[in-house]
């Protein structure tokens, strides 16, 4: 009675009490003891005991064994990891990892290792990590054995894959697989299908495994590792063309961003305005007041300074737009070429103001937190700046499209820009149509300046960057024509980043220059010219 | 012939004009080199040289009205034409350097030294010799001008388009010189000259001869723009100016007529540049901003478009005042500069020339029509000037 009243209170402090780690390092215990009493010949079960437990204190036991730096303590059997010091060792309990102390050699004998002991430690070793519970170990023992590929740890690559279902784990262990059996010694026949798992990878990678084992290969697999090169080179070149045509859309958004102001001025009033880049550049400096005083006054709000400033920036430009209009430009409609000149005094009036009230050197405008980073698509690297900066010079021409198409503003200003007096007779204020017309192409380029401020350096000097880009985009794309203008910045874009790695930089840029310069003698209107009599006008 | 456009060239103002130029040749490097330094004529060595460089930014204006003011054409990019010829002519005192550069290369520019060439690119040969740099600085520019008037005259671009494209060139040209492995020096352009002809550079002499040269020059030019804009070929200049279309339909062949004014306007300017660039002792790629180009129209604006006196007054006024400036308030000359395009457009359309030549016109339209008011003749409508 006694007895099972003692066995039940055992049982029930074992299974209630003690922590279910604890009961699992009482059997761990027992399994890494057993290989003190092992022979060598079935030493390998035992190691296949340890690794199938897929603990992670397997790993420096097994490690240990391995170096043969593995003992059983005579009197009790209990094993121990051991370091030599004099004629004593140091002991480290297996289980806990804790020191137990140090012990005279004598008490000791070592559990003895042969070749095929160490190989199957080897392999128990590759696929303990390779199972192991924790998603994150498996990853990492993966790239280590992608990255250091071993013949002898093909059967535990594979065991692994047989069990993987993290698909990201599973993709890294197909190539490790692939990359292992290329260096094995299976058949041919497998090999192929290593080659073919390596090229549907892809990769600078894959190319540099596959060229090394290009030199140990014989003549059967030789032509599929050569064909295979071939196919990761030409997948690779799409996506260096690929990547080129994301920085032309990047630069194209941005020519987008700084023509569209123009587009509406020039295109759509034919006023000359070459104060526009300072528009921009005013825009630019409306975000750096608004995160100065975000900065100091309300630091939380930071993540929201763009959308505080873009606002701000239209109502600034535009008012200085309106007032350039009202003041100077509305005297000399009909005179194109003074036009020009006088904006380009009102540009250097703008600019010395900056430059007295800032300062002539670069401001600092700070990128949010959801615009700085970076992420990879397929082959490609797509900064999060540049991406909202495309879809805001979109979403900037579809506003701007429809606010032309759709409403009676927009109405108004067609009509007043295709036949003045007409308009004039059917009552439009055309004189207040003139003001608000150039006031959206204003404050539009000042919203540019505020997407700019994220990419470029905010100076007194930043609109004159972008003067004769923007007119070319609307020269190229035809004036007068919204959609011109969107087709001309992304293809000038484009083209841009195209010529840039033949040409560089600069002789790129001269080329598109000379190229537009050509292309006005070929259609003097632009790429969409407006037909009929509005070319007259 | 020649004598014919000599005689119908030479009306009063430029006879007087061209008089005063030479007066100012003979007259301002006598005034430096004869006098001692504290003679209440002298003029400084440092002025004679900042007057040589008025005179060639008002050779400068001067090429610019001759497409501006006569044919309409507003070139953003004149300034390129004249750092061309800048360009040719500093290549020439390049190589007079010879041994004596920094490192020392018989034949190779320092900056080729320092950039590692082994030898002469092909486009520096025959810089050696005076004639030779001489002609590239006409040649040069001429040609440029006359290969982009071609493509531009042909394909009728015209007004707005031409001036933005024409800016657009000499942007081009600008990003290009900037670049090392063009060969012209890059960022740092051509400097630390020697001598030029075997004069040496600094000398006051030499300084009072290349005032003289510019005034000659620009005395010269005055001479031809008024012959050409005076002959017969003058008039239709200025008629394809007020109506192309017109013209075109009357029968003339407009785009070869503004070609030839274009070229030879790029010419002037490139001579300009040559004079410009041994007085100031360094050209580099800054020349080619699109923003010197528009600062000579504004000189030209202001001494009144359309006449041939104007640009010089204006590009000496304005520079006068761009000197005193930015000597005394450096961070005001921007707003003076840009006010004075903005009230030059509004208020003196025609420039102060301009201005003047009109208010003389009316007061003469206004004396006849008073003197025949008293002869009891019907009165003369004034001349309407618009």
């Amino acid at each position: 009675m006694y007895r099972i009243f003692q066995t039940l209170l055992i049982a029930l402090c074992l299974f209630t009490a003690i922590p279910g780690g604890l009961r699992a390092e009482e059997g761990l215990r027992d399994l890494v003891n057993a290989l003190g009493e092992a022979k060598l010949s079935n030493m390998d079960e035992h190691i296949a005991a340890l690794a199938k437990t897929g603990d992670a204190k397997v790993v420096p036991v097994l490690e240990a064994l391995g170096e043969g730096m593995l003992y059983a303590r005579k009197a009790d059997n209990q094993v121990f990891l051991t370091k030599e010091s004099g004629s004593n060792l140091t002991l480290t309990d297996p289980v806990t990892g804790e020191s137990a102390g140090e012990a005279p050699k004598a008490a000791f004998s070592k559990i003895k290792v042969n070749n095929g002991v160490r190989r199957a430690v080897r392999t128990a070793l590759g696929s303990l990590t390779l199972l192991s519970p924790d998603r994150n170990q498996r990853l990492k023992a993966a790239q280590s054995v992608l990255q250091s590929p071993n013949a002898d740890a093909l059967g535990a690559i594979e065991n692994a894959l047989a069990a993987e279902k993290d698909a990201e784990v599973r993709a890294l262990l197909e190539r490790a697989r692939a990359t292992t059996l290329l260096i094995s010694d299976r058949p041919v026949d497998e090999k192929k299908e290593a080659v073919q798992v390596l090229k549907q990878s892809g990769g600078r990678e894959a190319l540099s495994i596959l060229s090394t084992a290009l030199n140990s290969a014989d003549e059967t697999l030789r032509p599929d590792i050569e064909a295979a090169l071939a196919g990761i080179e030409q997948t690779q070149a799409l996506w260096a063309a690929g990547q080129n045509v994301w920085y032309g859309l990047s630069l194209g958004s941005v020519l987008l961003l700084a023509a569209i102001g123009l587009a509406i001025t020039f295109g759509v009033m034919g006023i000359i305005n070459m104060a526009h880049g300072e528009m921009v550049m005013l825009g630019a400096y409306t975000t750096f007041m608004v995160q100065e005083i975000l900065r100091n006054s309300f630091p939380g709000l930071f993540d929201w300074s763009l959308a505080i400033a873009l606002p701000l920036a239209f109502l600034v430009t535009g008012a200085v737009g309106m007032a350039m209009e009202r003041g100077v430009i509305r005297f000399l409609y009909g005179r194109p070429l003074e036009t020009l000149l006088a904006t380009w005094g009102i540009s250097l009036i703008l600019q010395q103001s900056v430059r007295s009230i800032f300062g002539p050197t670069n401001r600092e405008v700070g990128n949010p937190s959801w615009m700085s980073g970076a992420f990879e698509l397929g082959g490609l690297t797509i900064t999060w700046n540049r991406l909202w900066i495309i879809l805001f010079a979109l979403a900037v021409f579809a506003a701007l499209l429809f606010l032309l198409k759709k409403t009676p503003m927009g109405l108004q200003m067609r009509a007043v820009t295709q036949n003045r007096r007409m308009a004039s007779s059917m009552g439009i204020r055309t004189p207040w149509v003139d003001a608000l017309t150039f006031a959206l192409g204003s404050g539009i380029a000042g919203m540019a300046g505020v997407a700019l401020s994220q990419i470029d350096n905010v100076s007194p000097n930043l609109g004159q960057g972008y003067i004769i880009d923007s007119f070319m985009v609307v020269v190229f794309g035809g004036v007068g024509n919204l959609w011109g203008t969107l087709v001309g910045a992304f293809s000038l874009g484009i083209l841009n980043k195209f010529l840039e790695p033949y040409a560089g930089a600069v002789l790129g840029k001269i080329l598109v220059l000379v190229l537009i310069i050509l292309f006005i003698q070929k259609r003097p209107r632009g790429l969409f010219a407006l037909k009929g009599r509005a070319v007259e006008a | 012939m020649i004598t014919s456009f000599l005689i119908r060239s030479l009306d009063r103002t430029i006879v007087i004009a061209v008089a005063i130029l030479l007066a100012l040749a003979v007259l301002v490097p006598a005034l430096n080199l004869l006098t001692s330094a504290d003679h209440p004529l002298h003029v400084p060595t440092y002025l004679v040289s900042l007057f040589g460089k008025y005179l060639t930014y008002a050779l400068l204006a001067l090429a610019l009205d001759l497409v501006w003011g006569f044919c309409g054409i507003l070139s953003l990019g004149h300034a390129a034409f004249f750092a061309l010829g800048g360009y040719a002519m500093g290549m020439y005192l390049m190589r007079q350097i010879g041994a004596r550069g920094s490192y020392g290369n018989p034949l190779l520019p320092d900056f080729m030294v320092f950039l590692n060439w082994k030898e002469l690119p092909w486009f520096w040969y025959g810089f050696d010799m005076f004639w030779f740099a001489a002609l590239m600085v006409i040649v040069v520019p001429g040609l440029i001008a006359f290969v982009f008037g071609w493509f531009a005259f042909r394909s009728r671009v015209n007004g707005v388009y031409l001036s933005i494209i024409t800016q657009a060139m000499t942007y081009a040209l600008l990003l290009a010189f900037f670049r090392n492995d063009m060969g012209f020096g890059g960022n740092n352009g051509l400097t630390d000259f020697k001598d030029i002809l075997g004069f040496n550079i600094q000398a006051d002499g030499t300084r009072g001869a290349l005032f003289a040269a510019s005034a000659l020059a620009l005395a010269a030019s005055l001479v031809i723009t008024s012959g050409i804009v005076r002959s017969k070929f003058g008039k239709v200049l200025v008629a394809l100016r007020d109506a192309e279309s017109r013209t075109r339909f009357l029968g003339y062949r407009v785009e070869h007529m503004k070609l030839f004014a274009f070229t030879v306007s790029a010419m002037m300017a490139g001579v300009a540049g040559a004079l410009y660039v041994p007085q100031v002792g360094i050209i580099n790629p800054g020349e080619f901003e699109p923003g010197n180009s528009i600062e000579v129209v504004i000189w030209t604006a202001v001494g009144g478009r359309g006449t041939l006196v104007g640009p010089i007054i204006g590009a000496i006024l304005v520079n006068g005042g761009k000197s005193i400036f930015t000597a005394a308030f450096p961070e005001f000359w921007l707003f003076a500069l840009g006010g004075l395009f903005v009230l030059v457009t509004l208020f003196l359309p025609k420039g102060v020339v301009g201005t003047a030549l009109q208010y003389v016109s009316r007061r003469r339209a206004y004396r006849e029509a008073r003197n025949h008011k008293d002869a009891g003749l019907p009165a003369a409508e004034p001349l309407a000037a618009e």
